[in-house]
């Protein structure tokens, strides 16, 4: 067994002057103290990469610099999905006794630490460098293709997508943690900046600074123990150019396998914490793990059932579209404010039962997938 | 006769596809061996450059100064006859199941394919 003992995060949008290190030792440290731990007792690291900062050995140097000589450490690359896969291994490394308490970190100064040209830049080269990257793509560009082509299938609308980008902004208005506070309407969304049709600008994450930790223990440290009840990946294709049909993506792979090792069914979700790299990837996704019918996950928006007091309250801390990307670490705060959820610590944000949570990574092009299951047990 | 596997990548007018002879299966990006079963030395095939329209994105929004000057462009992936899927470049008016035939055109210091729709 495994349980989420502590968690950190640090607020996104613009940390001038701190480097891709000391955001991810602020949000270690509140990690660690949220866990009840003193940093000696953590012996094993697993940590993302930063764009800003690239190192052949990211977890050591950070070891070094934040103060811990652990028994077990090294980085791990994923994309998007990085967050969930640290947390899925941590998970099996504490189970099998090679650690008893996993620090995972990641965090980066995305935002002022290198300019956004060189961003969009560098996230365009998870494309195939000889037959897609010279034709001059973007990360908007992969997912737009993709949104294109689902749009056509399903008969989703741009104002559909829109739809999601409006949920997530009202969801960070109250946080105040997030990058955006500023209300949004869809048609706000829909008369954004062209980015990578029929992506637009507020359909896009933001680039942002920040960082995310947790700790995953072997037994909980505290009286409410959020246990990892189970969970799966699945790694489809790298390259869009690559990828398989749309009813072959690998999230269904992913949550059938986390169903099949939880015992955890949709229905017994009270809370989702989903991808949301753009609103093309959240609509997929809720689709694709069954948390909507297929084309109409922007109905279920439009009615509530997303919203904090809905049926499935979802990524209430504003998501990667709201609350912000820093790289590795972006998504790791929808871990964190599921933590917060389930332990009743979420404040103005508190939802009425967050006891079974369903979190969802993925990472490239819907490339690498990662589902997993948190519940509460005591 | 000139190098079979001589494509747009490598500054040809053409584009060039791997055919396994083991398995039959066909795949775009090259390999000295086949990713379905593993045989080695696939055939080098020329695509006739006839496809179908699978998906499309209008760029409107460039990272670099050399792709900066030709936005907008639309970013294609497009089904082949030969059976494997690419990304190109196509006219910005294509829409998904668009018949469409491939041609050549410079886009930020290399030749790269382009497809618009069949006469």
């Amino acid at each position: 067994m495994s349980f989420i003992t502590g968690v950190g995060l640090t607020s996104y949008g613009k940390h001038e002057g701190s480097s891709s290190l000391d955001l991810m030792s602020k949000a270690a440290e509140t990690a660690i103290a949220d866990a009840g731990l003193k940093r000696s007792e953590v012996d094993g690291i697993l940590c993302g990469y930063s764009t800003v900062s690239p190192h052949i050995m990211l977890a050591t140097v950070f070891a070094e610099h934040f103060g811990i000589q652990p028994s077990y450490a090294h980085a791990v690359q994923v994309g998007g999905a990085t967050g969930l896969a640290m947390t899925m291994l941590a998970h099996h490394l504490v189970d099998a006794g090679v650690a008893r308490h996993v620090l995972v970190v990641g965090g980066e100064n995305r935002l002022t630490g290198q300019s956004r040209d060189a961003s969009i830049q560098a996230l365009a080269q998870v494309g195939h460098p000889d037959y897609e990257v010279s034709l001059g793509p973007t990360i908007p560009a992969y997912y737009g293709l993709v949104a294109s082509r689902y749009m056509h299938e399903y008969g989703v609308t741009q104002e559909d997508l829109a739809e999601f980008a409006v949920l997530m902004r009202s969801h960070a208005m109250t946080h105040p943690g997030a990058q955006f506070h500023e209300p949004i309407t869809v048609a706000d969304v829909m008369a954004s900046k062209p980015v990578a049709m029929p992506l637009k600008l507020l359909d896009c994450c933001p680039v942002s600074d920040g960082g995310a930790a947790f700790v995953v223990s072997r037994e909980p440290t505290s009286a409410t123990g959020i246990r990892v009840r189970g969970c799966a990946q699945a790694h489809t294709h790298q390259h869009v150019t690559a990828a398989p049909a749309l009813s072959e993506l690998g999230a269904e792979i992913a949550i059938a396998k986390a169903k099949a090792a939880s015992g955890v069914a949709i229905s017994d979700v009270r809370y989702a914490a989903v991808y949301d790299s753009f609103t093309i990837t959240l609509a997929m996704l809720l689709e694709d793990l069954g948390l909507a019918g297929r084309g109409e996950a922007a109905a279920r928006v439009r009615a509530g059932h997303f919203g904090r007091d809905g049926a499935m309250p979802l990524n209430t801390h504003g998501g990667l579209l709201s609350y912000g990307h820093c790289g590795v670490g972006g998504a790791m705060a929808h871990l964190v404010e599921t933590h917060l959820q389930m332990t009743g610590r979420a404040g103005p944000r508190q939802v009425r039962d967050a006891s079974i949570a369903l979190l969802h990574g993925d990472g490239g092009v819907l490339s690498s997938h990662v589902s997993m299951f948190l519940e509460r047990v005591r | 006769m000139s190098d079979k596997s001589a494509d747009w990548t490598k500054g040809a007018e053409a584009i060039v596809y791997q055919s396994c002879p083991a398995c039959g299966n066909v795949q775009y990006f090259r390999r000295n061996f086949c990713a379905a079963c593993g045989a080695p030395d696939p055939a080098q095939k020329q695509a006739s450059g006839i496809a179908t329209v699978y998906a499309t994105s209008l760029v409107c929004r460039a990272a670099t100064p050399e792709t900066r000057a030709h936005v907008p462009y639309n970013i294609v992936l497009v089904d082949t006859v030969e059976g494997f899927r690419m990304m190109a470049h196509g006219d910005n008016d294509l829409a998904i199941g668009d018949a469409v035939i491939a041609s050549y055109r410079p886009f930020a210091g290399k030749l790269i394919p382009y497809f618009e729709k069949t006469k």
